[in-house]
């Protein structure tokens, strides 16, 4: 189904899509409309121009795609499913998302991926192309967290990466180790071995994006994960 | 270290049998075979009161160690052994339970108003009585159609037979079987008992109709289902017992139910930061709100649950822009399963004085009826719930008075995990012990005869629902309380 979003608040396209039949949207100029797709599952949302903030939050299995920048809080508590932006994302990518997908071509804004968890066999990922801002991983408990930083300059994370990790693992692709981690977090370089690992994804990435998954795994990666010698743990006396 | 009781038994009515061995999970009571008696060590009594309760032949008693410190009107006891604890240890002191210091109980600084001769009490056992109330925005704005049809903007709401619901208390801070006498009684009640941010465990799906499901910062168990499967679903912003401070449930107390139940992984901690990474303002507070009637198709009223903090009514103020129907504050004196000492007492504000002041704002800003206000944090019986209405608030919610129904003595050690009364606990020997077919009826009752309480305090007054009771503070008088405290009140002082 084509949506023209010029005609509807968020509210109706949500009912729209919630109500329809049909599995497919394309839903065209679409300028700031919030909370599109929330809770779906089983839909298929192809989005031209600039979704508003919590696009596909409580996301239970569809799958978005937005042609365009995506704003804040995109992906928001998903418990499955797949958020693919062909541009840019803002602050709190992925919060608390339990599984599914998120793949972003460009950059990501600051705490992406926070206090996000797995499950079993749910197992979140995050995928961005570009740099990102401060606090990545923050309270990270599980899943992946992958920082292509293609066009990046220098390490493509920004301070505090890591604060508050319990879980999950992150990959920064950059020639120096991200600065300031908390001692909570370890730091080494990804082994050939670990690197394959994210292959999957990054072929993902590729298939969305275009690119080349051997020259991405070629470089160097930081892999970071919680460091359990000194867990956050705050010491306790029963009062 | 002192311990802190004394284990009193009496040899001539102790016959040895060891139910007290068996039922202290702190391990007090044992029998010695070559002397052939029972013995204590009260070194690790919280004076819970499960074996003095279980003893056959009354043969127990628990009291305050008699020893003392010098005394010392500047440092007490408790202060001094806190000061030994730290030392010993270099913790953080963790304390459960509402705040147990000697504050201003304001309630018990209010009395309440009867009529006489002008204007008839009325008899709640002979002529109707409304108990009955409705959680939501109030419309206010009612067209006629032609043929003098009512038309109003219709949004979702709570139905309550009774002015009380039981407060958030997660499944990780309470068993099991302490979930389901809640859920039970809240069906039986026609009221809502509230999950807490650990998630609905898949067995009380079923009692969805009575359920407000808790969306805090951690998103424990947050996900399609559960948001569908309440009739209201409850953010949390903070709580009373500990305001600004997030919820560490450690790995250890993370078994196999808990984990499906939180969906996440068994031994794993789980950390419920203390702000919401995503709120930093009402407009983001907004998002939230919308993002949820968004996701649950604007079928479910929403309620954010702020703590009791000194600029509370401009923060109700703000929430009550932010597209939520319910405004639930907790006060100062509210429980908890674990906080750190010196939060717990030394944080927030009264609940009394936060209602009043939160009540006075929305009146004065016109937007009273735009949210419902639910008070918790210590209402401690029907006449506490009474003053609560009287002073603005549309229901309350109970959760102390609640445990204590279902067996608690408040020995205030929730945080250890080891409660002798299986409702703070997840040890599978101790949970058994709350039966929550016997749980559920004792919280049935204690709110039946608070609702039979009720209707007798507003019949007195010759008010015979609680649309009538609501904000009606004229019901209301203060006993030695400051002109200043009455003025936060907006009440009189008796005599007046």
């Amino acid at each position: 189904m084509k949506i023209d979003a010029r005609n509807h608040n968020y509210t109706e396209l949500n009912k729209i899509i919630r109500e329809s039949t049909e599995e497919k949207f394309e839903l065209d100029h679409v300028l700031g409309e919030r909370y599109l797709g929330a809770g779906t599952s089983g839909k298929e949302l192809i989005i031209e121009g600039t979704p508003g903030n919590a696009l596909g939050a409580y996301l239970n299995g569809s799958k978005i795609i937005v042609h365009g920048n995506a704003q804040d809080a995109i992906g928001d508590t998903m418990n499955d499913g797949a958020i693919i932006v062909h541009g840019n994302c803002g602050d709190t990518t992925g919060y608390a998302m339990r599984s599914g997908e998120i793949y972003v071509q460009g950059n990501a804004g600051y705490r992406v991926g926070i206090h996000m968890k797995s499950y079993e066999d749910l197992y979140p990922i995050i995928v961005i192309g570009g740099k990102v801002g401060d606090f990545l991983g923050e309270y990270q408990a599980g899943g992946i967290i992958i920082v292509f930083g293609i066009g990046a300059e220098d390490c493509p994370v920004g301070s505090f990466c890591g604060t508050g990790m319990h879980g999950g693992e992150m990959f920064i692709r950059s020639e120096t180790a991200p600065q300031g981690l908390p001692k909570q977090v370890c730091c080494n370089e990804a082994t050939d071995e670990e690197k394959q690992s994210i292959r999957h994804y990054a072929e993902r990435f590729v298939k969305h994006f275009g690119g080349n998954v051997d020259e991405l795994l070629q470089s160097k990666f930081w892999k970071l994960t919680p460091n359990s010698k000194s867990p956050y743990k705050q010491l306790y006396v029963n009062n | 270290m002192n311990p802190l009781f004394e284990v009193i038994r009496d040899p001539d009515r102790c016959i040895k049998c060891r139910v007290c061995e068996r039922q202290c999970a702190n391990e007090v009571h044992k029998y010695d075979p070559d002397l052939d008696k029972m013995i204590s060590d009260p070194m690790t009594c919280v004076d819970c009161q499960r074996c003095v309760c279980l003893c056959p032949t009354h043969a127990l008693k628990i009291r305050p160690n008699e020893n003392q410190f010098r005394e010392n009107a500047n440092w007490s006891h408790q202060t001094m052994d806190e000061i030994y604890k730290q030392a010993d240890s270099g913790g953080v002191l963790l304390s459960a339970m509402g705040n147990p210091k000697d504050y201003p109980v304001y309630w018990d600084k209010i009395l309440l108003n009867a009529s006489q001769v002008t204007n008839p009490p009325i008899d709640p056992l002979r002529e109707p009585m409304e108990t009955k109330t409705f959680l939501g925005k109030k419309s206010q704005k009612i067209t006629y159609d032609e043929n003098g049809k009512a038309h109003y903007e219709k949004t979702p709401y709570l139905e309550l037979d009774v002015p009380i619901m039981f407060s958030a208390m997660s499944f990780g801070s309470i068993s099991k079987n302490a979930h389901e006498s809640l859920a039970r009684a809240a069906t039986e009640l026609g009221t809502y008992y509230n999950t807490g941010e650990g998630g609905l465990h898949e067995d009380f799906y079923k009692y969805g109709k009575n359920t407000i499901c808790q969306v805090a910062s951690g998103r424990f168990g947050v996900f399609k289902g559960y948001l569908d499967a309440g009739a209201a679903i409850e953010i949390k912003m903070g709580q009373g017992a500990k305001p600004g401070i997030g919820g560490h449930l450690p790995g250890m107390k993370i078994n196999d139910e808990i984990s499906k139940t939180r969906m996440i992984p068994k031994g794993t901690d789980a950390i419920s930061p203390a702000p919401h990474h995503d709120i930093y303002s009402i407009e983001d507070l907004r998002q939230l709100v919308f993002s949820l009637k968004e996701a649950t198709n604007w079928e479910k009223p929403v309620i954010v649950k702020i703590a009791a903090v000194h600029n509370v009514a401009a923060i109700a103020s703000g929430v009550a822009r932010s597209g939520a129907d319910i405004i639930a504050i907790d006060g100062f004196r509210g429980g908890t399963g674990a906080a750190p000492t010196r939060i717990r007492d030394n944080v927030g504000i009264p609940i009394e004085l936060a209602l009043a002041s939160v009540d006075a704002r929305l009146r004065d800003e016109g937007i009273r009826n735009d949210v419902s206000v639910v008070v918790g944090g210590s209402c401690r019986s029907a006449a506490d719930v009474v003053k609560a209405i009287a002073l603005g608030a549309d229901a309350v919610y109970i959760a102390t008075a609640a445990l204590l129904a279902l067996g608690c003595h408040l020995c205030r050690s929730c945080n250890t995990g080891k409660c002798n009364w299986g409702i703070a606990t997840q040890r599978a020997d101790l949970v058994k012990r709350l039966n929550p077919e016997i749980g559920y009826q004792r919280l049935v009752n204690l709110v039946t005869a608070w609702d039979h309480e009720i209707k007798e305090i507003m019949g007195g007054m010759g008010i015979n629902s609680i649309e009538a009771l609501r904000g009606n503070r004229l019901m209301l008088r203060g006993v030695g309380l400051t002109q200043k405290e009455l003025d936060i009140l907006g009440i009189q002082h008796a005599g007046e």
